[in-house]
């Protein structure tokens, strides 16, 4: 089968690999007809993942048809086309139960602070993930949900994690009616929150990059005011000034270990590598927040460490919240509100490719060329 | 919720639809069952079974019921994964060796690949057929300021090597 094969740093290629076995009597094998690539499988593309091996295949956005089916497979057949949350989850640990499915227990032997993840490096527990034709998907019984008729498979694609990492952005923001909520990263997760910050009654979202055809979308998708911090000498005081200088109530990091902005950062999170990431959004989410404010964080960060304004965490009294989505909990809920119109994920889908033109696909998505907010590789046999 | 916030929105499809008074911190983070004090005595998946070396961190007695299975460690590289894997996740020690690791393998990779006779085309796998159709102007800029840096140090090079002579 066809499969997207890591070689190092911003080197990635189509190669043959075998197909996937069943290992375990609850998995699933599953004939993937899309699956995306994420803001944060560019952390792995640029190298900064540890413990991401030369070899694997990325991916933990993808649906598909199940091909087959372990012997403990209950409640999925052969031929069911279904969402695959990009959290493994056993669903009977101590985190499952309490509805923590990102935390999940019995899917990393490799770390304990982050459960398993199809295709993000063994420090997630070093599954294959779905930018291949099939994958091995383990607890076929706890994740996976068929997707519902009628839906849009390019609105389906986006609920395995775009929308839910969003969403919970908005949700672990607290917010509260008219609330001022500041998302940093105009990337398709901060898109996502500042949309889900409406639906939970705020009163005005503001959203901060530097990309600027991501802003004009934001602006109209969100919708929402959007500011190039490129343009603003100082976008925290720009902020303060902005929320009668007292600071945002809700403050979104939806950037994570990427992030541009501050040549200290760059250099010792993404050159060096002596911080875990550049963590400048963060950095400011936390100086723009007001005091006994909520600072929300779905950016991605490495495990070892960061710079980031500690002091002032403290000093203001804030609040952090933070987590990997947890998919499985919101689906049903984001389903139904794709339903009633209330979000529309597929418009932030600018790229179909085929998995063939993996390479490219991921140059055109790191390099922000062509406009690309969203790109989707599509296999060959989801292309017949 | 329906109330003159709710007219002034009535722009934005959904406004307000999710706003619960109890979204505070701590909620809905976590559903408390309770269980917390029962620590690892859930009810454990059934086991999958370890057919190749499965690192795991020394902060779990065990591996976890279901694991991957792919790219188990293997030579130079895997030595050091290995090592790294005496530390806890707490431990630089832990870390910085990992992505040591990563870099071994990558050369690792390389000649894995000339190994089975396959020469990686490198700039496709650097995705330059898309730089050029849409970035022809940075591909250019980059190549420019690679071609100079290499001058640079031939011209150098070229310099020292003419001063020894001389003297």
């Amino acid at each position: 089968m066809l499969a997207m094969n890591y070689r190092g740093p911003r080197r990635v290629r189509v190669d043959h690999k075998p197909y996937p076995e069943i290992l375990h009597p609850g998995d699933a094998i599953i004939r993937v007809t899309r699956s995306c690539i994420c803001g944060s499988d560019l952390h792995l593309y640029h190298g900064m993942v540890p413990d991401t091996r030369v070899g694997s295949t990325f991916g933990h956005e993808f649906i598909g048809i199940v091909e087959e089916t372990g012997p403990g497979v209950q409640k999925l057949k052969k031929g069911d086309h279904v969402i695959v949350p990009f959290n493994i989850a056993c669903g009977t640990c101590a985190f499952c139960k309490q509805e923590l499915y990102g935390n999940c227990h019995e899917s990393n032997p490799e770390a304990t602070a982050v459960g398993g993840i199809f295709g993000y490096s063994h420090t997630a527990g070093g599954y294959d993930g779905g930018q291949a034709e099939y994958v091995r998907v383990p607890y076929a019984d706890v994740g996976p949900l068929v997707i519902p008729t009628g839906m849009d498979p390019d609105d389906a694609v986006l609920l395995t994690d775009v929308v839910p990492t969003g969403y919970q952005a908005a949700e672990m923001g607290g917010i509260k009616e008219g609330d001022t909520v500041v998302i940093f990263g105009a990337g398709p997760v901060g898109i996502m929150a500042a949309r889900c910050a409406w639906l939970f009654g705020a009163g005005r979202v503001i959203i901060i990059d530097h990309v600027e055809y991501r802003l004009e979308f934001a602006r109209n998708y969100g919708p929402c005011e959007a500011y190039n911090f490129r343009s603003l000498e100082d976008p925290v005081l720009f902020l303060k000034k902005e929320t009668g200088w007292l600071g945002a109530d809700v403050c979104i990091d939806a950037v994570g270990a990427d992030a541009a902005g501050s040549a200290l950062h760059t250099i010792t999170g993404k050159k060096l590598m002596i911080q875990a990431g550049a963590a400048i959004a963060l950095h400011w989410a936390i100086n723009s927040v007001k005091k006994g404010g909520i600072v929300s964080i779905v950016g991605v960060y490495g495990p070892t460490g960061n710079l980031i304004p500690i002091g002032n965490v403290v000093n203001k009294g804030i609040t952090i919240r933070a987590n990997q989505a947890s998919v499985k909990r919101l689906l049903p809920r984001l389903i139904k509100h794709i339903q009633d119109g209330y979000i529309d994920p597929k418009a932030m889908i600018t790229h179909r490719v085929p998995l063939e033109e993996v390479a490219d696909a991921y140059h055109i998505f790191s390099a922000k060329l062509n406009n690309c907010i969203k790109p989707v590789l599509i296999p060959p046999s989801a292309r017949n | 919720m329906e109330n003159n916030q709710s007219i002034k929105y009535n722009h934005i499809k959904g406004w307000g639809v999710d706003a619960d008074p109890r979204n505070e911190p701590t909620y809905p983070m976590k559903r408390y069952t309770g269980d917390d004090h029962r620590r690892l005595n859930w009810e454990r998946p059934l086991q999958q079974l370890e057919a190749v070396e499965v690192l795991h961190s020394n902060e779990r007695p065990a591996i976890s019921a279901v694991f991957g299975t792919t790219l188990p460690p293997a030579g130079l590289s895997g030595a050091i994964r290995r090592y790294a894997f005496k530390y806890s996740e707490s431990s630089f020690n832990h870390w910085l060796p990992l992505l040591l690791a990563d870099r071994i393998n990558v050369v690792e990779g390389l000649f894995d690949d000339l190994k089975r006779g396959y020469i990686p085309n490198v700039l496709a796998e650097k995705g330059w057929k898309s730089a050029w159709k849409y970035d022809r102007k940075g591909v250019v800029k980059k190549l420019a300021m690679r071609a100079a840096a290499v001058s640079f140090i031939v011209a150098a090079w070229w310099i020292m090597n003419h001063k020894k002579k001389r003297l």
